[in-house]
């Protein structure tokens, strides 16, 4: 299982750097998006996984081996949180920029730098 | 020790206070009554620091490696009191120098919100918390850069986003990876993993990814694109915040985590460090000696300027260190205070273009008195700050026998006095050119706009006359930092 989702990782990782690299501001969102999924999914995989065993149930443990550790499940939670956040806000600024100049173009962004 | 959560606190309180008040002029209030007390909580919990050693809090009541650990050490001290000291200039000058058409009082919520990072940043025990606490800066900056919605600093504010949001993905992963590795996140029970476990093979690849995301918010050298273009877009308050603040935090996590955990293969790190510093010194001098906008030159110089902190953390002695934490503080507070100075002279000359401004000196003598104090603390000229922090790290270079870093120090110093005296003589000495202006511009100052300024050239002055002490306390910083044992202790068995 795990050999599969680091497969997903490296593929979700390529495909956010092309679309990075594209001239598109939506497509280079998307990009984003991408690869804060393949991070998030890279988070989850560091524990391992334990297929079939919740965290905890009822509270008791028998063996610490066979349960799977909820720590980065946590982390992720948060990770995905703050991920859509950021999102939000890179859509409402790409939408400001859009209605301020009417382009979609990253190779127009040539005003601060010279 | 309660107490140590307070400087993260205080600002959440005084959020959520801005958020009910509507009127500007009290939120002006507000805001520096509440920078006046994050000064006083974070002197006095130095002072504590100074007395009963490492101070810390694990939130919940959940035991050191598993809970969320608060750890104020020496260099965490230190570092908070000089960002309240900023704080309390930027909250001063904002009162004259915010001027959006409407809604102003917003402007402070975000103000706390990045504070409230930031204070985050520099108490945190836990390498996922560090995460959280710097997306708090992160989503409070964006929002500071893009504030006013004016065509060039939604377009600056676009190019900062992408490059960050590139860095805060390889924390996460890095992160993630390490967790793998090693099993736990707390910083002091990772030393205690890694100070034992020489497997560098293994930890290089967290470390690298670790390394370029605070590259990334330190803007270092082939990672900085995103600071020059987009500090010159916003309003003058939010750029001189960010110059005195952001780029440090990245600077203060590569010193925390290159000295308490990743200290395997310190040959190939050091190395590396070294090289990217001088790089980062000479290319960002060069670059700022080619621009003609105030800001623009100013922003280049705080790239020039990170190279030499982190050079301290390439020669890694006690006395580089040292020197690199004191030249930290001392370009906080004058860099923020050229900034200042530089939205002063566009106040009265109502461009930042140094061909059409000139005359200052004669029109208002004071200003220039205000600019040429942190311009010679950056060029480093004695009795001021900067003097007593390059002295430092170029001593210590010496005595670790880094002949090219030092070497390169040094000439670097010229590059910086360079643009300070362009600046000086474009904007102080030469005639004012004869532009007919539209806009009624004020002939001299008013008292309240210079106090900020007055404020951090005094400290600059300070810190000059009374070095000794400051770095005595630098010193302790360092040394804590080379043996990490008594972090390590204290956090884990208290």
């Amino acid at each position: 299982m795990e050999i599969v989702l680091a497969i997903l990782v490296g593929v979700l990782y390529a495909a956010g750097v092309f679309m990075l690299l594209r001239r598109s501001i939506l497509k280079f969102i998307i990009g984003i998006i991408f690869m804060s999924n393949a991070t998030n999914l890279l988070v989850f995989l560091s524990a391992g996984i334990i297929p079939g065993s919740p965290a905890f149930v009822d509270g008791v443990v028998e063996n610490t081996k066979s349960i799977s550790d909820p720590l980065p499940q946590a982390l992720v939670l948060t990770a995905i949180v703050i991920g859509l956040g950021i999102i939000v806000f890179t859509l409402a600024l790409k939408y400001k920029y859009f209605y301020l100049t009417g382009t979609d173009d990253l190779d127009q962004l040539q005003q601060t730098d010279n | 020790m309660a107490l140590t959560a307070l400087p993260i606190l205080i600002p959440f309180i005084f959020i959520i206070i801005l958020i009910l008040v509507r009127s500007t002029i009290w939120a002006r209030r507000i805001a520096i009554f509440g920078t006046i007390l994050l000064l006083l909580v974070s002197v006095g919990l130095f002072s504590e620091v100074t007395k009963r050693g490492i101070l810390t809090l694990t939130m919940g009541g959940w035991k050191a490696p598993f809970g969320i650990t608060l750890v104020i050490d020496y260099l965490s001290g230190l570092m908070l009191i000089v960002s309240a000291v900023i704080a309390l200039a930027i909250a001063l000058y904002s009162t004259k120098f915010i001027d959006y058409p409407h809604k102003s009082h917003r402007f402070y919520v975000f103000f706390f919100s990045l504070i409230m990072g930031l204070n985050g940043s520099f108490t945190t025990g836990d390498v996922f918390n560090l995460y959280v606490w710097f997306e708090v800066m992160l989503m409070s900056s964006f929002v500071l850069i893009t504030l006013g919605s004016k065509k060039k600093q939604i377009e600056g504010g676009i190019k900062y986003l992408a490059l960050n949001l590139i860095g805060s993905m390889l924390f996460l992963a890095g992160l993630g990876l390490l967790y793998g590795k090693t099993g736990t996140l707390n910083m002091a029970h990772l030393a205690k993993i890694l100070i034992y476990d020489q497997q560098s093979i293994f930890m290089n690849t967290s470390a690298i990814l670790f390394f370029i995301a605070f590259g990334i918010k330190a803007a270092v050298f082939p990672l900085f694109f995103w600071l020059p273009a987009s500090y010159h877009t916003p309003n003058i308050t939010i750029s001189s915040l960010f110059a005195g603040l952001l780029t440090k935090v990245g600077v203060y996590a590569l010193f925390r985590f290159f000295t308490l955990f990743f200290i395997q293969d310190q040959q190939f790190w050091h190395t590396i460090i070294l090289v990217i510093a001088g790089f980062t010194m000479v290319f960002g001098g060069m670059a700022a000696s080619i621009y003609y906008d105030t800001r623009r030159i100013l922003s280049y110089h705080i790239i020039s300027q990170i190279g030499y902190m982190v050079m301290g953390l390439g020669i890694f002695s006690p006395l580089a260190l040292a020197g690199g934490i004191f030249f930290m503080m001392h370009n906080m507070i004058a860099k923020t205070n050229t900034f200042l100075v530089a939205g002063m002279m566009a106040r009265l000359k109502g461009t930042f273009y140094l061909k059409d401004v000139g005359g200052l000196f004669k029109q208002d003598p004071l200003v220039a008195v205000l600019f040429i104090i942190p311009a010679f603390a950056l060029a480093g000229i004695p009795p001021l700050s900067g003097f007593f922090a390059k002295f430092v790290l170029i001593k210590a270079g010496i005595e670790a026998e880094q002949w090219v870093i030092t070497m390169v120090a040094v000439l670097t110093g010229m590059l910086t006095l360079y643009s300070m005296i362009k600046i000086w003589n474009e904007a102080f000495l030469k005639k004012a050119p004869e532009i007919p202006s539209e806009k009624r511009l004020p002939a001299k100052l008013s008292l309240m706009e210079l106090l900020p300024s007055i404020l951090l050239g005094l400290i600059s002055i300070a810190m000059g006359l009374f070095a000794p002490q400051i770095f005595d306390f630098t010193f302790e910083a360092a040394n804590q930092l080379i043996n990490p044992i008594n972090y390590i202790e204290g956090v884990l068995n208290n």
